[in-house]
């Protein structure tokens, strides 16, 4: 039950394209779900919102890879894209009354409309033209959404939103978020599974790999990069929706540049081209500033310095070691966490016995 | 007309700053196919070194001048030796993402070993207005555009008649021919670098003691992709024709829009432009026809 293959024995493409090569993988995958399903007995509140925000960049996450992983169009404009499902929802919550398990779809809906228009320049441009385009994007929805009342309508465009219910239950704890958040992730998750391995994934690698090479054995590379950008941003949408419920708030702030940048950097620490190492990334990005808060407050009170005089100090120290991080990556191991896990994988596969 | 000659006159210098960092990143592109997207933290951490000389340690600007220009230089060779080199050859998308994290680094950075609030860096010209057929001048616009002017035509010449400057083309034209005509491709790639941090002290100079140094000045350095796009990214007269467009349309475009919609019109037209030109004509107005079409 423990053991695992020591190369690869698959004879058959079903083999080769199962979802779990081997009994070990069904087994770790019910446990993963187990744990996943009694966190909340063993976690306090605050280490359940960690989680939340965990869960909801994965989605993200894993929305951005499919993009730019594995169909190698590189986007920018991943927070813009998320901006758009956080205001459908909100506004489609406010004006029509609509409970979350609408407004989640609703939003990733818009989101994938908007999302394919700004995916249109990739007709014509690739490679950093296109990253250049997707800026514009970012700038374009940012500001479009900033500037009409009609959307962002109220203060400094902030629109409240009621607290979400389940039919008259009332997701108002860190707990009951974690119920609302843990479905959508595990479906977001498995779906982007189920995704990759069938034939438009590989479509999707194909015109990653080598775009002449796809048109010529049949890939219509237009309508496969819209749709990559079209499910990139419905992932995009649900996870900015997502935010909208969790934060019980829609607001622009949220969703700027920075955000683009720090996906792409989940992305990137994680692994691209693998939906796995979107969360790897994700949890990674999202623990990184509370590390960074626990080792200074410590190095800090050690040294008998104020947390006031630090404040300051961490907010630097975060820009510094995640831009130092994003290099750091690239530099030494570009295929991520994903590959280091895989590293430590094959490592077992003939322990004790390697040569 | 005076409002719009006003708005126009000022937009150009304002554009002929855009066109001076513009250089900097087209130069880069040129030589080393990178896109840096440090270009605007670049201008920012030239203008935080000069403010700290001058008000931190109150060295007179003829002293800091030099002392910010070789900093900025060094800078730009320990960053291609350092962090652009290991990265040749690589996927566009880890180029980008290297050039942003250096962003990230340098916003810290700056602001941790200088503070963030923001600073002046004053400079010994007036403050009045010039008043010259009605049109309302300021002095630090006018020096400024002056400034850049003259960086420009400097670096016309470099690369028409210095030899170093010739290598650089051939560089930019054919690594592998530059390479057998015995061109050192190395020092050329470290020079350009070397060059961007110079343009970008020039600029830090001068966007700094407009609009006084923190880490928003970076922002500037958003404002330079529009510039190149709409003037070929590859292309050094591009960078010039482009910086001065977006900067006399966005100039003219908020003093008429802004009123209407609430501000934010210099934010946002320059991307609509880049969009529109990289739908109908992506390599710009002087860029090499080598963009591949899938």
């Amino acid at each position: 039950m423990i053991n695992r293959e020591c190369g690869v024995y698959q004879t058959t493409y079903e083999g080769d394209m199962a979802l779990y090569p081997l009994p070990l993988a069904r087994y770790s995958t019910l446990g993963v779900v187990a744990v996943l399903v009694l966190l909340p007995l063993a976690l306090d509140s605050h280490a359940m919102s960690l989680v939340n925000l965990m869960l909801l960049a994965s989605i993200g996450a894993i929305g951005l890879n499919i993009l730019v992983g594995y169909t190698g169009q590189v986007s920018l404009g991943h927070g813009a894209f998320m901006m758009v499902g956080s205001y459908t929802a909100a506004l489609v919550t406010l004006r029509l009354g609509a409970p979350f398990w609408v407004g989640l779809p609703a939003g990733g809906a818009m989101a994938a409309l908007v999302g394919t228009f700004f995916g249109i320049p990739s007709l014509r441009i690739k490679g950093l033209y296109l990253a250049i385009a997707t800026l514009a994007g970012q700038f374009i929805i940012e500001w479009s959404i900033n500037h009409s009342t009609w959307i962002s309508g109220g203060v400094q465009s902030t629109i409240f939103v009621p607290t979400p219910t389940f039919f008259g239950w009332e997701i108002n704890s860190e707990y009951r978020r974690y119920s609302m958040v843990l479905p959508v992730a595990i479906v977001a998750y498995v779906a982007a599974l189920n995704l990759v391995r069938s034939r438009v994934g590989r479509a999707f690698i194909a015109v990653r790999d080598r775009d002449v090479a796809a048109e010529i054995i049949g890939v219509d590379i237009f309508r496969y990069k819209l749709l990559a950008f079209a499910v990139s941003s419905f992932y995009a949408g649900m996870a900015g929706a997502l935010w909208t419920y969790y934060l019980k708030i829609a607001n622009y702030e949220h969703f700027t540049l920075a955000t683009s940048v720090s996906y792409l950097a989940m992305i990137i620490i994680g692994g691209l081209g693998s939906v796995l190492g979107s969360v790897f990334g994700a949890v990674f990005i999202t623990l990184l500033p509370i590390v960074l808060v626990y080792l200074v407050e410590g190095g800090a009170a050690l040294l008998g310095f104020k947390y006031a005089a630090i404040a300051d100090f961490l907010a630097n120290l975060r820009l510094i070691t995640f831009g130092g991080l994003i290099i750091l990556f690239l530099a030494i191991e570009p295929e991520g966490l994903f590959r280091m896990w895989g590293n430590v994988k094959r490592y077992f596969r003939l322990w004790p016995y390697s040569y | 007309m005076a409002f719009f000659f006003d708005l126009f006159v000022n937009g150009l210098m304002i554009g002929s700053m855009y066109a001076l960092v513009a250089l900097g990143f087209v130069l880069i592109y040129k030589a080393t196919s990178v896109v840096n997207f440090a270009q605007g933290e670049l201008v920012m951490f030239g203008g935080y070194i000069a403010a700290a000389l001058v008000s931190l340690y109150h060295l007179p600007l003829a002293v800091a001048l030099p002392v910010l220009l070789g900093t900025m230089v060094g800078l730009g060779f320990v960053l291609e030796r350092g962090v652009l080199r290991p990265m040749v050859g690589q996927a566009v998308i880890s180029v980008v993402m290297v050039t942003i994290g250096l962003a990230q680094v340098f916003q810290g950075a700056a602001a941790m070993l200088w503070g963030a609030q923001t600073k002046n860096i004053p400079l010994p010209i007036p403050l009045e207005p010039y008043v010259i057929w009605e049109i309302y001048v300021s002095p630090i616009n006018l020096l400024a555009a002056l400034i850049s002017g003259a960086f420009l035509v400097a670096f016309a010449w470099f690369f028409r008649r210095s030899r170093m400057g010739i290598a650089m083309r051939a560089v930019a034209n054919d690594q592998q021919a530059a390479m057998a005509v015995g061109i050192n491709v190395r020092l050329v790639f470290a020079l350009s670098w070397a060059i961007a941090g110079l343009t970008a002290a020039i600029g830090g100079v001068m966007w700094g003691s407009m609009l006084g140094v923190d880490t928003q000045l970076a922002l500037i350095g958003l404002k330079v992709f529009p510039a190149v796009i709409l003037g070929g990214l590859d292309s050094v007269p591009g960078a010039v024709v482009g910086g001065l467009i977006i900067g006399g349309v966005e100039s003219v475009a908020a003093g008429y829009v802004d009123p209407y919609v609430g501000g934010g019109t210099k934010d946002f037209l320059p991307y609509v432009l880049m969009i529109l030109a990289l739908m109908i004509r992506p390599y710009g107005f002087f860029g090499r026809e080598i963009i591949e079409r899938v």
